[in-house]
């Protein structure tokens, strides 16, 4: 009886909980389809759906459409993924299987990269590229990637092939592989599902990394959607309900991936992330 | 022979590892001497640096009240908003870390503003919802709390920053809800059975298994803070009256607004001397408090 009761208190308490977080989620979506003097009510739907918030939000900008701008942001995307992916892939395996000299300083040197704050490298990068002349291009943005996707994921993926079974490179090794044969015939299949963490996270860190964008990119022929978003910020009369259904639509990628892959990542990251 | 494979596999180690070794000195190593260097500097990106010694230095500590003030605020933002996050990831990760059914839905709710959070888009629904005819104070309304401007009130603007960096405790929640999943049941078991209550459990087993944990998050929390950028960016534009002036915002400004790039530099290696400073105490203090099982079972 008392666990029961503790069970229903359970219950209550998350339910309410997730009900608070959520709610402004909820409230967003009834309020990209309201008009201005709606905005300030709490309630969710509205009295008459204002269909034309999406219609008149996606060409705001008279230039170019929002399908321009997401066009953008996903060849970048694309650019991300791909290098990140493959390049924390092998350098993940270098340091989780391979014995080289000075293996545990640079591996020292990697994590403590994580901690370095951005801001100390970031203006003599903007002088570095700005001098190649590649200031308002994607390769700023894009570029970093393919230099090992980044030291958390890198050591996301060391942790998780350390937990592969050695045997298998060992029998591999027996059949006369090399250490790139068995990179590339063993190690690489199975950590596949971590990979996967991986993409989803470059995909959805870099769709939000706002700071490399505003940064990096000034025509607006070449603005993510995060930057448009900005642009219909910064307008002097701003149409709200317009564009809060800009920045519902802006989010939808990332939720979809969320939704897709969901199983992948709660439990995924439990079990890559810290182990050990 | 044996020779021979040593000198292949160390070179296949380099190979392998070269991606990120070669992004290290280029996009890192050199940019950090580089930043060191032109710290000491005059640059607008138009001329060459101009050598000026300490002066941003001396300036910055003597003559820059927005210095100062940036670094207040950021320091209040992170001596809020890192505690708080801490305190509620771990309680939701607690209540989430039991078999009930629906968890799957729960979590799912509770994860979600951590997905979107950190975005451009959430900045902006943050904006409408705390301004001063916003949902917010209608529902405050209800309660007879009468509504303010959120964030074009100077005393509750940060307030409305470190709620929505709140908001989005997902990630830290993950990671504790890993931690717990890894303390042996038998623990808990064994105290049930010497008669210890759940307070008791919490403080003895709970804390202790999942202090490096909470570490993990305590280091990286505070180094994320610092760098608050884009609520600030969009939401309050560091504004009303600089209180929401993050030191993350400043610096962009001085760098790539007034092109000052060796007082942006300036700026950031004291960021970074802040920010390591913390961090080595944070790890001094650690062993106080942090339990590694490795230990033999005494925290040291």
């Amino acid at each position: 009886m008392r666990r029961l009761r503790a069970k229903g208190f359970d219950h209550v308490f998350l339910a309410l909980f997730s009900f608070i977080m959520i709610y402004p989620v909820i409230w967003w979506v009834g309020a990209s389809l309201k008009k201005t003097s709606e905005l300030s009510l709490p309630t969710i739907w509205p009295s008459i759906p204002m269909w034309e918030n999406y219609s008149k939000g996606w060409r705001f900008s008279g230039e170019y459409t929002f399908a321009h701008f997401f066009g953008n942001t996903l060849l970048m995307e694309l650019g991300n993924v791909v290098g990140g992916v493959l390049t924390a892939a092998i350098v993940a395996y270098g340091f989780g299987r391979l014995y080289f000299g000075l293996k545990g300083f640079w591996f020292s040197i990697l994590l403590l990269t994580m901690m370095l704050p951005g801001q100390v490298t970031v203006v003599p990068q903007y002088i570095l590229f700005n001098k190649l002349g590649m200031v308002d291009s994607y390769v700023p943005l894009v570029l970093p990637h393919f230099f090992g996707g980044g030291a958390f994921f890198i050591f996301l993926l060391v942790q998780f092939i350390r937990g592969i079974p050695r045997d298998l490179d060992e029998a591999a090794k027996i059949d006369g592989a090399s250490v790139y044969g068995i990179f590339l015939r063993i190690i690489f299949p199975l950590i596949k599902p971590a990979l996967v963490t991986v993409g989803i996270f470059t995909f959805i860190w870099s769709w939000d990394d706002f700071f490399a964008q505003v940064l990096y990119l000034s025509s607006v022929e070449k603005f993510t959607v995060g930057l448009a978003l900005r642009m219909f910020i910064d307008q002097f009369d701003i149409q709200w309900g317009q564009l809060l259904a800009m920045s519902l639509l802006s989010i939808m990628p990332s939720v979809l991936i969320f939704f897709l892959a969901q199983k992948h990542f709660v439990e995924g990251i439990a079990t890559t992330g810290l182990k050990g | 022979m044996k020779r021979k494979d040593n000198r292949i596999t160390h070179l296949a180690g380099y190979v392998f590892i070269s991606p990120w070794l070669l992004g290290f000195l280029l996009l890192t190593l050199w940019p950090i001497a580089q930043s060191f260097y032109l710290s000491f500097t005059e640059y607008s990106l138009l001329e060459a640096p101009q050598w000026i010694g300490m002066d941003n230095y001396v300036n910055i500590f003597t003559n820059d009240s927005t210095f100062t003030t940036s670094l207040k605020v950021t320091f209040m933002f992170v001596l809020f908003s890192v505690p708080l996050k801490l305190f509620f990831s771990l309680m939701v990760a607690m209540a989430l870390n039991k078999s009930l059914r629906g968890m799957n839905i729960y979590r799912t709710a509770i994860y979600f503003p951590s997905l979107i959070g950190g975005s451009i888009a959430v900045a902006a629904l943050w904006r409408n919802m705390f301004s001063l005819d916003g949902y917010v104070n209608q529902v405050l309304g209800w309660f007879g709390i009468q509504g303010v401007a959120w964030i074009s009130n100077p005393d509750t603007s940060l307030a409305t920053l470190i709620l929505l960096n709140t908001w989005q405790f997902g990630s830290t929640m993950v990671i504790f809800l890993a931690g717990l999943k890894q303390i042996p049941q038998e623990l808990y078991e064994s105290a049930s059975v010497d008669g210890a209550g759940k307070t008791r459990k919490f403080f003895s087993i709970t804390l202790p298994m999942l202090s490096p944990v909470m570490f993990f998050n305590l280091v990286l929390g505070i180094i994320g803070s610092f760098q608050t950028f884009t609520s600030a960016y969009i939401i309050t534009k560091g504004g009303p009256i600089n209180s929401t002036y993050m030191y993350a915002m400043f610096l962009y400004e001085k760098a790539f607004k007034h092109y000052q790039m060796g007082y942006a530099s300036a700026l950031a290696w004291i960021l970074l001397v802040i920010v390591a400073l913390l961090t080595i105490i944070n790890f001094a203090a650690s062993r106080y408090w942090v339990f590694y099982e490795s230990d033999g079972g005494k925290a040291k």
